[in-house]
């Protein structure tokens, strides 16, 4: 069952029930969902969560949802994989990557989407609908399908053609809309306003943003019911971010895990870096900017939780970082030739971020590191394609691929033996 | 009549105009301040506009003509 008591204003601290609702009335801040930590305590235990099903939906009772009516695509419980490699390269001793390319419809929106659309249920919504440029998009059409009602997909007009067919493959109404990004942003706030929609972002944000925390629930009982000492999140609207430490705060909380010291830093494209501009220059004040980045998932001009994930940060002991668009495709290949996962620009830019922590001597070399991979690469080819090595094209012949082989100037490896 | 929940966020140029005095006169708008956080640098104020529609959209247009950064209040509603 879900422990969720009210929604409560980040701002002024007034309480509302739980309802379809982001905007505290009174001060505009926004909402987020508490709980019954006391019964959840009692109800909740390590044993209870292991022996949960193999998704999100294992930690149901620290959700705001019912489960037992839940949308499921079989969203979660994504690899942790240790990162011998990459760690060698970047000079840590204890790196692992979380992996959620694995997703449905592969980037961690299956988490937020997966109890948004379940809450919409709840809530009697037969439409569910989000403003997107990829991911969010195609994760709010497969639950919509799954759950077997309608969803409005909006666009920005010049999106590229290829980004549209993983949304409206579920049989999503996909509109693109005509205009600059603040048009869509503002267009889309009046439509929320207007019609009947459990609009994933908008009014039904805080369920929403409660599925992130699953990527900490996830993370520290994978590493055997331990915090990590340092987090490396992506960055957009900066809500992953505080969804993380309220996740692993909340595991404490409730006996779960004996101690949460686990620094959390985040990292931006330097095409879309508020929130980093923000932490460079001492003040909780985010100046909205626009964004000019190959790592679309995160231009988020306007973060939301901006002001909030630099609070996390700060209290976390971690830090933020920027990188630019040649360092993101550099992270990318990076974290594809040494650990065979092969992540969009957001990864990129995690690893990118990671990379220079530990130059800097931000992130220590023999902490225990987790870096968040929140999408799959294969949405985002166009920002390598140019960038990586061309197939040899050669001729039926053995004499054929030597040739080339050895016009690209190397030796041809393999050998068998014992390693 | 219609309201209407916005962000300013204003340039260092534009912190010493009166901007909301003049969109409430010009435009016939009640303006209802909620939340701000304005210094002699920089600033933003999130409230609430009340009015005729119409009047409404000219008013934003008016301010955002002006300099002044507008967006709703949750942020950008646009994700990756």
């Amino acid at each position: 069952m879900s422990y969720a008591k009210a929604l409560h204003c980040r701002e002024c601290g007034r309480e509302y029930p739980l309802q379809p609702s982001h905007v505290c009335e009174f001060c505009f801040g926004p909402l987020e969902v508490t709980y019954d930590y006391d019964a959840q305590r009692k109800a909740v235990s390590r044993r209870s969560i292991e022996s949960g099903p193999l998704s999100l939906w294992r930690y149901r009772d620290l959700l705001p949802c019912d489960a037992d009516r839940a949308v499921d695509l079989n969203a979660g419980f994504t690899p942790l994989l240790r990162a011998r490699n990459l760690g060698e390269a970047l000079g840590l001793s204890q790196l692992y990557i979380k992996n959620d390319c694995t997703n449905p419809t592969w980037s961690f929106k299956d988490r937020v989407v997966a109890v948004a659309s379940t809450k919409a249920l709840e809530f009697g919504f037969d439409t569910l609908a989000c403003a997107s440029t990829g991911n969010l998009a195609n994760s709010v059409a497969a639950h919509a399908s799954r759950a077997g009602i309608k969803a409005y997909v909006f666009v920005p007009s010049n999106l590229e053609s290829g980004k549209l067919v993983g949304s409206a493959v579920y049989g999503a109404t996909l509109v693109a809309v005509d205009g600059a990004y603040d048009d869509v942003n503002r267009l889309c706030s009046e439509l929320a306003d207007k019609y009947p929609w459990a609009f994933v972002n908008i009014n039904v944000r805080p369920y929403y943003a409660e599925g992130s925390k699953t990527l900490a629930y996830e993370v520290a009982e994978q590493l055997g019911w331990r915090a990590p000492d340092h987090c490396i999140v992506p960055m957009a609207s900066g809500s992953l971010l505080t969804k993380i430490g309220k996740g692993l705060d909340e595991m404490a909380k409730l006996w779960l895990l004996d101690s949460v010291q686990t620094k959390i830093s985040g990292a931006q494209a330097l095409g879309c870096s508020p929130i980093v501009t923000a932490w460079q220059a001492g003040t909780l004040n985010i100046r909205p900017v626009k964004p000019n980045t190959i790592a679309k998932s995160l231009a988020i001009g306007n973060p939301a939780d901006g002001y909030y994930a630099l609070k996390v940060i700060g209290d976390s002991g971690g830090s933020a970082v920027a990188s630019d668009d040649d360092e993101i495709v550099d992270g990318i290949k990076l974290l594809a030739e040494s650990e065979g996962i092969f992540a969009e620009t957001a990864g990129g830019v995690v690893i990118a971020g990671l990379k220079r922590l530990v130059e800097s001597g931000r992130v220590d070399r023999d902490e225990l590191v987790v870096a968040f991979i929140t999408g799959a690469g294969l949405k985002t080819q166009e920002a390598v394609v140019d960038k990586i090595n061309k197939a040899l094209h050669i001729a039926p012949t053995v004499a054929s691929f030597e040739e080339a082989i050895a016009q690209r100037g190397g030796a041809i490896a393999g050998n068998q033996g014992t390693r | 009549m219609a309201k209407q929940r916005v962000k300013f966020t204003f340039p260092q140029e534009l912190i010493k105009e009166p901007v909301i005095h003049e969109l409430g006169k010009s435009f016939n708008l009640i303006t209802n301040i909620r939340r701000a956080d304005v210094t002699e640098d920089r600033g933003w104020v999130i409230l609430e506009l009340e009015g005729e529609l119409d009047e409404i959209e000219r008013g934003v247009q008016w301010v955002a003509s002006k300099g002044v950064r507008v967006d709703p209040v949750q942020g950008d509603v646009v994700e990756g």
